[in-house]
């Protein structure tokens, strides 16, 4: 009963638009012509994530990948490949050449590598024994045992490691640090507040591989001199913090957390701190003050944590993926992290790549990888066919980039330079119905409410450049404005206390750097050609193109459209709060949007 | 302590390694902008004025919070920096209210020298203004969030000097405020008035209450016959409104412009402060001769410790001196004694109190003790701010005012009223004394040293006849937890105590650096005001209170003797356990 | 669960998991089915699918196969995921598995081992530790 092989054919929009169903039929007819229809079934799948190479199709067992398929192949494939077992040269994806930006062969037409999220999906984050099976607790064993201090931390910096939290501090340096600053208690931190909207790359972590963090921080621990840590972790997430007190209870039981772990004389524990919805308790001087039981307002920096942190001891605070990475580096060694990604930027970056795409989804890929790579090939592309406008990438802290930069290879200094962050790893696809102005405003809204209070440049100069942008975005706006608003930005970069303050004008400076047009045209000519804006936009219906069906009054959440069957309808302006929704349900296309 | 090599605007030279930017600047002539900067506290880093550059950063960086590090090459100002200075500048303007003309700080506003310095002709934002109403529950103080620069000083003062916690962040971003914990009204709060947080705040957010109008019409009532008395902590400081240093004495002019004023007498409230240390140290020879009482004894003429205690540590309210303070001992004589050997109605005296203190507003109707006369004993209690505005509006050239005296019956003191005003003043003044009432005999060298000073607790062993006295003075509120768990522990143990008297002031310095007295109190200008106190002393002839003839007249002709019956009638008080909070 | 007290404990109970799980892929006996169960699986309905699993298993009286939750495997605008694992068949994930589809993965794939159409996803990337790069 068993078929021998599978045909999985790509069905995804691109593919299909490029003719998959044919090469689907084709092969099917085809097959029955050879009388293999017992031996190969033939299936259409979702998206591989590789658009460019477009229609895909893959030949199971064999994990042969053919590529730029076009209906006319499908003989060639069942009779040279299905039939007489041989690769066709011309089609085929050469699977195991490496990437210029990864130094070993692996599968590279995925575009992904997961090391961060290398059990997510593989074992049932519920039992330890799964992680131990896979290797688990290899890197304490060989941290405790094999390793001295100093090794682990020449091990880090052959790595190239550097802060997922967006600051890309080199994790050896903040390691090091702490381990030489004297002291009789340390302590070691997670940071898993992940607060910027749109990333939960750190709750996926966490909810699907618990057990890595546990195992990072008991390594860092030993080579600080820390016997306790904390996991900050925000109360929204509550998933996360079932499985991790599963994991920690389990670690304890088997004795891999507590007193003497493995009878090396090595103590480690952990307790989790729950945040409670403050954005800025994601910078770590306002996590330690939370931790603490103060209010969660950050401190003048230096001194660094490293030196000075959790009730004045020495302290190493890494985000979620940072830890994540630390096992891995230790069971495979530095050199072999250090080989993939790119000079400056070293190992892999998990983005929640949301938005306008296709495939939105958290994807892991090599430091070097482009935007355009990551938005076109494993994110499938834009929805709908619309166009593609910008990129945002690093939530409120971070800027838009638009098409002309999209081959950007990703990495710290590459983002920054072109007036974006990398932030923690949240990418937003917008396309051509999205507001330049209205994304700005989004973000600082967020950036108003999170803001501490503490230092006047950002609870002044934000609440002043959201103030100018409601007023831009309902068609009140002035020219000076935009002068204004860069001269606030250019202060809070430069005056503001902490992260938060710095990096709140970057969505609207980057907006303005590549999109100013459309500040202007807000401006000046009151319009909102995305539509976003709801005092700038009016929606109209045509009455040539109005057929009179009323499926538009019937979507209606306000009840402002009215008419007769077969007789052309009309919005009352008086009542319309511009959502839209006539807009999108129109068969016709007769409803205007201006 | 080692010394770097920094550069300041391409100025090298070496300084201490603990030193911040702000501070090293100041031997290059750099007085780097400031406004939540103070020296009293740690810096805050919340303005943002003070950034500078630092080569080899692209960020600019605090100067009140960074230490210089070896090799720094700071720039403190450039076109650039001065410019993002001047946008936050007009930021925090842009959200605070435009009626300097009626405000408590006219002219004295660190934010207003701020913008006249930067020249601001123009706040290019809109303003955007918090809606909230000022909170005038207390008798002694108003807090307005309008004016508030969230500079987060008054917040640092009441949590971690005065460990009061009455004050707190409340809300977040744009809408935070400062406001009384759990947001009470300041009078549901722990609040004990003790001022510190007016004395601090940069603008017009806290203040004291205006009680000059009270006054005004008091002295317009040509019914009433009008007494006023002057702290020990006030004469050493109404010279700086007038452009003199900070302890300055200028008792003379202030009597001259009192009368001026039109009061009918004046009086000295280190007269009183006499008459606490005949009281108070009979109390201690009861306590510690004779075992009447439980010790330590600990000194009650703070009216913002005697609230901490009530509210705080109610259970150790036995060991207070019953002693009321002194501007309470002298208003309740002024309505008795003073109206009777003068024959005047005393319904009709009106009794101003100046002092350094806000805590004292609240003090004047405290229990019914302070009606002892039959009377509310002090009608109005003014600030050393107010009343130097007093002698502002009525036009009086202070500086060139010729000295005069006070009324002696009860204006006459000794070196050891005067001290009063410092921090160990109490302590050293009772000693003066409890040494003659303990051996009958005086005192070859008058200044205990040990005392004296900022540090921020004092203990010593003094010696009377061979029995050992163990002391100790406590001052700003965050200090006395310690010396209070000492005891505490002590008598859990059954160990023997380890004080026996304690004085404590609420504010550090003592009364010079009081909650009411003239802006802008640092270390530097508490050390000169206490000089100016001890000047008093040491120039004083009579330096110990029992030797002070108009106190030995009182007690010869009104009270009998110390801890007689009239003296616990009027010159005593009672204490009550008060709720931290009130709902 | 005994506690580890030395190294050599650890390194042995994973000597054993690993050879345990070695033996199983080699008898090629048991199927087995992961459930993804992060937060946007179960947003999408993952606890439903995981209890057809359970339900539909028990009533066609399927032995050997073994159903087990597991974290996100990053295609969350296809969720729920369902990684099925029949010895003899390549491993293949299954995107938008309803309750429904549930049972015909249960039917169709594990039973009579064919393949779902329209409903297979591509694995997101390579297991770096099986294949050991």
């Amino acid at each position: 009963m068993p078929y021998k092989r599978y045909v999985v054919i790509c069905n995804a929009d691109k593919c299909k638009q490029k003719k998959s169903n044919e090469i689907y039929e084709f092969i099917n007819k085809e097959l029955i012509a050879q009388g293999l229809k017992e031996e190969v079934q033939v299936v259409k799948c979702g998206c591989f994530g590789f658009c460019s190479e477009g229609p895909i199709v893959k030949i199971l067992p064999d994990e042969t990948i053919y590529c730029h398929v076009k209906p006319e192949d499908a003989k060639d494939i069942v009779q040279t490949h299905l039939l007489k077992n041989q690769v066709l040269k011309n089609l085929v994806y050469d699977n195991s050449q490496s990437r210029k930006n990864i130094g070993f062969k692996y599968d590279n037409y995925r575009k992904q590598l997961r090391i961060v999220l290398r059990n997510c999906g593989v074992i049932d984050p519920e039992n330890i024994y799964d992680y131990i099976a896979r290797d688990g607790y290899k890197a304490l064993e060989k941290a405790l045992f094999e390793l001295k201090p100093d090794n682990i931390i020449e091990e880090l910096k052959i790595s190239g490691l550097r802060g997922r939290g967006g600051a890309g501090y080199p994790t050896w340096k903040k390691w090091q640090i702490t381990k030489e600053t004297a002291s009789d208690i340390k302590y070691v931190v997670c940071n898993a507040d992940e607060g910027d909207p749109g990333a939960y790359m750190d709750r996926s972590t966490i909810e699907g591989d618990p057990h890595s963090i546990i195992e990072a921080m008991a390594i860092c621990g030993y080579t600080v001199g820390a016997s306790y840590g904390y996991i900050y972790i925000r109360a929204e997430y509550p998933l996360a913090i079932k499985r991790l007190e599963i994991a920690i209870n389990q670690a304890r039981e088997l004795g891999l957390l507590g007193k003497n772990i493995l009878g090396s004389g090595f103590d480690f524990d952990i307790e989790l701190r729950y945040g409670a919805g403050a954005y800025v308790c994601g910078e770590e001087t306002a996590l330690i003050a939370s931790i603490e039981g103060n209010r969660g307002m950050p401190k003048p920096r230096p001194p660094f944590p490293s030196t000075k942190g959790l009730w004045g001891k020495p302290t190493v605070i890494n985000n979620v993926e940072t830890w994540a990475n630390v096992p891995v580096i230790l069971t495979r060694g530095g050199k072999w992290f250090a080989s993939i990604g790119t000079d400056t930027s070293k190992g892999t970056k998990v983005f929640a790549l949301t938005g306008k795409v296709n495939n939105s989804g958290l994807v892991e890929v090599p430091m070097g990888t482009t935007l355009r790579e990551l938005v076109f090939d494993i994110g499938g592309g834009i929805k709908g066919g619309k166009k593609f406008k910008a990129v945002q990438t690093g939530g409120p802290s971070g800027g838009v980039i638009p098409e002309e930069y999209l081959d950007t290879p990703i990495g710290y200094e590459n983002l920054q330079q072109l007036g974006a962050i990398m932030g923690s790893g949240g990418l937003i696809v917008m396309d051509e119905d999205d507001c330049m102005v209205d994304i700005s405003k989004f973000y600082l809204q967020f950036a108003v409410d999170e803001s501490c209070g503490k230092c006047a440049p950002c609870r002044i100069g934000g609440k002043q450049l959201l103030e100018m942008l409601n007023k831009i975005s309902q068609g009140k706006g002035d020219i000076e404005d935009i002068d204004n608003m860069k001269r606030i930005c250019f202060a809070m970069q430069k005056a503001s206390l902490c992260g938060l303050g710095q990096n709140t004008p970057n969505p609207v400076l980057s907006t303005l750097k590549y999109f100013e047009e459309e500040y202007i045209e807000h401006i000046k000519d009151k319009k909102c050609k995305a539509g976003k804006c709801r005092d700038l936009v009016t929606f109209t219906i045509d009455p040539t193109k109005c057929v009179g069906c009323g499926l538009c009054a019937i979507k209606c959440p306000v009840n402002c459209i009215s008419g007769e069957k077969q007789k052309p309808y009309t919005i009352d302006q008086s009542k319309c709060i511009k959502c839209g929704t006539c807009y999108e349900v129109c068969k016709f296309g007769a409803v205007i949007r201006k | 302590m080692n010394m770097v090599n920094i550069k300041i605007n391409g100025i090298p030279f070496k300084v201490k390694e603990n030193t911040t930017i702000l501070e090293a600047a100041k031997l290059v002539q750099v007085k780097i902008p400031t406004l939540c900067n103070h020296p009293d506290l740690p810096p805050s880093a919340a303005c943002g004025m003070c950034i500078v550059k630092v080569k080899g950063s692209p960020k600019m960086i605090r100067a009140c919070a960074t230490f210089v590090e070896e090799g720094m090459d700071i720039i403190t100002h450039d076109p650039e920096i001065v410019e993002v200075r001047k946008t936050v500048l007009e930021l925090i303007l842009s959200s605070h209210p435009n009626d300097c003309l009626q405000c408590p700080r006219n002219g004295n506003c660190e934010l207003q020298k701020l913008a006249g310095d930067f020249g601001i002709r123009d706040v290019a934002f809109p303003q955007i203004l918090v809606n909230h109403p000022a909170d005038k529950s207390t008798q002694s103080l108003e807090l307005n969030p309008e004016k508030c620069v969230k500079c987060g000083r008054c917040v640092e003062v009441c949590q971690i000097m005065q460990n009061v916690w009455a004050i707190e962040f409340i809300g977040r971003g744009f809408n935070m405020r400062i406001a009384p914990s759990a947001d009470t009204f300041l009078n549901d709060s722990p609040c004990v008035k003790c001022g510190q947080c007016t004395a601090h705040c940069p603008v017009g957010a806290l203040y004291e209450k205006d009680d000059t109008p009270m006054v005004w019409k008091g002295l317009r009532d040509p019914e009433k016959h009008k007494v006023v008395q002057i702290a020990p902590a006030t004469r050493v400081a109404v010279g700086e409104a007038f452009g003199l240093e900070p302890g300055t004495l200028t008792t003379g002019k202030i009597y001259t412009a009192l009368r001026r004023l039109g009061f009918d007498a004046v009086f000295d409230t280190n007269f009183g402060a006499d008459l606490t240390i005949m009281e108070e140290a009979s109390e201690f020879v009861e306590r510690f001769i004779h075992k009447k009482g439980p010790l330590p004894l600990i000194t009650s003429c703070c009216p913002g410790w005697v609230d901490y205690l009530e509210k705080f540590y109610p259970e150790m309210i036995p060991h207070f001196s019953t002693a009321k303070s002194p501007h309470q001992m002298v208003g309740v004589l002024s309505k008795t004694y003073y109206a009777q050997k003068n024959k005047i109605d005393p319904a009709k005296i009106f009794m101003v109190s100046i002092m350094p203190c806000t805590a004292k507003k609240y003090e004047i109707t405290r229990t019914e003790e302070m009606f002892a006369s039959g009377y509310q004993d002090i009608d109005v209690v003014l600030t050393t701010r107010e009343f130097t505005r007093m002698i502002k509006a009525a036009g009086i050239d202070f500086l060139n005012l010729p000295d005069s005296e006070a009324d002696l019956i009860l204006g006459e003191y000794t070196g050891a009223g005067t001290i009063f005003g410092a921090t160990g003043g109490v302590m050293e003044a009772a000693l003066r004394t409890a040494y003659y009432f303990i051996t009958k005999k005086e005192l070859r060298d008058v200044d205990f040293v040990e005392t004296r000073g900022l540090e921020g607790i004092k203990t010593g062993k003094i010696n009377i006849n061979g029995t050992e006295v163990r002391i100790a003075v406590a001052h700003g509120l965050a200090n006395v937890e310690q010396i209070l768990l000492e005891v505490k522990a002590a008598q859990q143990t059954g160990k023997e105590v380890p004080y026996h008297f304690i004085e404590v002031m609420a504010c550090r310095g003592g009364c010079v650096g009081g909650g009411g007295q003239p802006y802008g109190a640092t270390d530097e200008i508490r050390k000169k005001r206490a000089m100016g106190i001890y000047e008093d002393d040491r120039s004083s002839e009579i330096r110990c209170s029992h030797q002070n003839p108009y106190i030995k007249a009182l007690y010869d002709e009104f009270l009998g003797s110390p801890l007689s019956e009239k003296a616990h009638k009027l010159l005593h008080t009672k204490y009550h356990e008060r709720p931290l909070y009130n709902k | 669960m005994s506690k580890l007290k030395t190294r050599e404990d650890l390194v042995r109970l994973r000597e054993e998991l690993k050879s345990k799980e070695e033996k199983m892929q080699k008898e090629g006996k048991i199927t087995r089915i992961l459930v993804g169960m992060a937060t946007c699986g179960i947003a999408a309905g993952a606890e439903e699918t995981m209890k057809a699993f359970q339900e539909h298993i028990e009533k066609m009286g399927l032995v050997n196969v073994e159903v087990k939750p597991t974290g996100c495997i990053g295609k969350c605008s296809v969720e729920p995921t369902v990684e099925v694992q029949v010895p003899g068949m390549p491993t293949v994930i299954y995107g938008r598995v309803t309750p429904d589809t549930a049972r015909k993965i249960l039917e169709k794939h594990v039973a009579q081992k064919i393949l779902l159409n329209e409903a297979i996803q591509d694995k997101p990337a390579i297991d770096i530790i099986k294949e050991g790069v």
